[in-house]
């Protein structure tokens, strides 16, 4: 095992840790399938904002991801808020929209620019040591590994500090009211963190494991635990065990990272069925 | 390209052919999943397809895509039962298990994907079609086989169309009626999924959640009953696919998938903007 595998695995380990902090409340509060929606739409923003500073390592790209990520959110909410559509259309209509969008202003404007809609659905974990941090001719580092580092203390920071909060809104909106939290700044707040750390983590591993990591790993825990705390700390169990499990797997049988990773924290949810607890609801903490 | 707008070439014509069908029927199960709540539904199924896919060509090393789409269909049937198995067996909320059954499916498709390539007759190009459809491919033989599903569709709705109106508006008066809720649920899933099939093929696994929402949304905004919106969405989804299928025809290097989405996304949004105040679907 030399220094790259080392390397590889400990962006694996951070980006499932990021990834499954906020996907525990998203899974509690049944929006789950926001993070597939985001996750797909957020290719208009990185495409838009290229279009505009035509550089492909920009900042700016990320911004701009994040942008349409919120912009998603705002749209599928705005549809169900009109009580014409229900939940689950609105956000199958929206970001299919997106994303085409996307495909088609890349097919018309960015046609030589290598910027591969696959990529951002498939990722490639084994290329993102490749990409470095350099300042001033001294290494930190991938880079992949610093913007998900501070997606994961931003990550880290809100659940710690508006824990409370977020367990009320959550479980019981009308006593989060009456108490005076505001349930829609809240579910805002997980939504925006949701798009940062979908953008922060789909570069090294696409899309699709990005939702795998958000909610196979809390959906484990919630099988297993009725308080919401260890929900967390199990969470974070499982997301880890499946970042070593799946990267060992795909080291051994040489095949895609994301998607052992991805398969993995399937045979935890497996497992889990098996040893569900018996007691039927959640309690609040 | 803009001489070719009125001249419609025999291309052009197999592909307005494929995706005309595509509309049809996916707008027309659309609205027994949008009313059953169930939008995410095909969504999940079609990207649960994958691992399917890629199983049967590593089986066959076929190049036939209907041969692998079997395969699809079989992996979307597992899918769905596992989704209806941990849906009834745990308290988990319905969009959690979805996401679960589409990312762990998609991403063991993306582990047999990258063991795929390593066969040395492998063609990636036939694995990559079904993430993003390339209705431009489609052969006079592909659009027999389109026309023989949804004419399976078709007749299958029109024959089971009491049972299947009744269990969606209201299961359990169907239930006391001595109609089996199970029989209707699984006729409908396996409608869906041969759907999805002939979607694969056209639009591919992203886009296909736009065919089978956006023409049974618009439907629902206009008309209250229930078999005029199956009609009137059978309309819009053909309306759309024809539409997209001739702005990528007509504007250069336009894909066609995301064209066939965005023209229906229209159609959805200035239903959602235009139509009158509406009432209970009955």
């Amino acid at each position: 095992m030399n220094m790259l595998h080392v390397e590889i695995l400990i962006i694996a380990i951070v980006a499932a840790v990021t990834c499954c902090l906020p996907g525990v409340f998203l899974v509690l509060r049944g929006v789950a399938m926001m993070s597939d929606a985001i996750s797909h739409a957020i290719l208009l923003g990185i495409v838009v904002m290229f279009l505009f500073i035509q550089q492909l390592t920009s900042p700016l790209l990320i911004i701009g991801a994040s942008l349409s990520g919120i912009l998603t959110v705002l749209c599928t909410e705005m549809i169900i808020k009109s009580k014409r559509l229900k939940q689950d259309a609105a956000i199958g209509l929206v970001f299919p929209l997106f994303f085409s969008v996307g495909v088609i202003l890349v097919s018309q404007f960015a046609r030589n620019v290598h910027l591969d809609t696959d990529m951002v659905l498939l990722g490639e974990l084994a290329f993102t040591p490749f990409n470095r941090l350099i300042i001033y001719g001294i290494d930190y580092g991938p880079a992949a590994l610093w913007v998900m580092g501070a997606a994961l203390i931003l990550n880290a920071l809100f659940i710690w500090v508006f824990y409370k909060e977020l367990v009320i809104t959550t479980f019981d909106a009308t006593l989060a009211t009456m108490t005076g939290f505001t349930p829609t700044v809240f579910y805002y707040a997980l939504m925006i963190n949701t798009s940062i750390t979908t953008v922060a983590t789909f570069d090294a591993v696409g899309a699709i494991m990005v939702v795998a990591l958000m909610i196979t790993p809390p959906a484990t825990a919630y099988l297993l635990t009725h308080r919401v705390s260890d929900m967390l700390f199990l969470t974070l169990f499982f997301a880890i065990m499946s970042a070593i499990g799946g990267y060992s797997v795909a080291c051994w049988a040489d095949v895609s990272i994301a998607g052992s990773i991805a398969s993995m924290t399937g045979v935890f949810f497996l497992g889990g069925l098996f040893f569900k607890n018996k007691r039927k609801h959640l309690t609040m903490l | 390209m803009m001489s070719t707008i009125f001249c419609i070439d025999y291309t052009l014509l197999i592909v307005l052919q494929g995706a005309l069908l595509l509309g049809i029927t996916s707008g027309m199960l659309g609205c027994f999943a949008l009313l059953r709540q169930q939008s995410l539904l095909g969504d999940a199924i079609s990207h649960a397809a994958l691992p399917g896919i890629v199983l049967m060509f590593l089986c066959t090393h076929s190049k036939n895509p209907w041969v692998l789409l079997i395969g699809g269909a079989c992996a979307g049937v597992i899918g769905v039962i596992s989704m209806q198995f941990v849906c009834t067996h745990t308290t988990l909320k319905k969009d959690a298990v979805l996401g679960i059954i589409l990312s762990v499916f998609f991403g063991f498709g993306l582990v047999l994907m990258t063991v795929a390539q390593k066969v040395p007759t492998s063609n990636q190009a036939i694995l990559n079609k079904f993430l993003f459809g390339n209705v431009a491919t489609l052969l006079e033989q592909d659009i027999r086989a389109i026309a023989v599903l949804s004419l399976l569709i078709v007749i299958t709705l029109f024959v089971c169309w009491k049972e299947c109106v009744m269990y969606v508006f209201d299961p359990l008066f169907a239930h006391s009626l001595g109609f089996k809720p199970r029989i209707i649920e699984t006729v409908l899933t396996i409608l869906l999924i041969l759907a999805i099939i002939i979607g694969l093929q056209t639009v591919g696994v992203i886009l296909m959640s736009t065919m089978l929402i956006a023409p049974a949304a618009a439907a629902r905004q206009w008309i209250t009953r229930f078999g005029s919106m199956v009609l009137c969405a059978a309309l819009f989804g053909g309306c759309a696919t024809t539409l997209g299928v001739y702005a990528s025809s007509v504007i250069d290097h336009m894909p066609t998938g995301p064209a066939i989405v965005v023209v229906a996304s229209c159609i959805v949004f200035i239903s959602l903007l235009c139509a009158p105040q509406r009432n209970v679907a009955s």
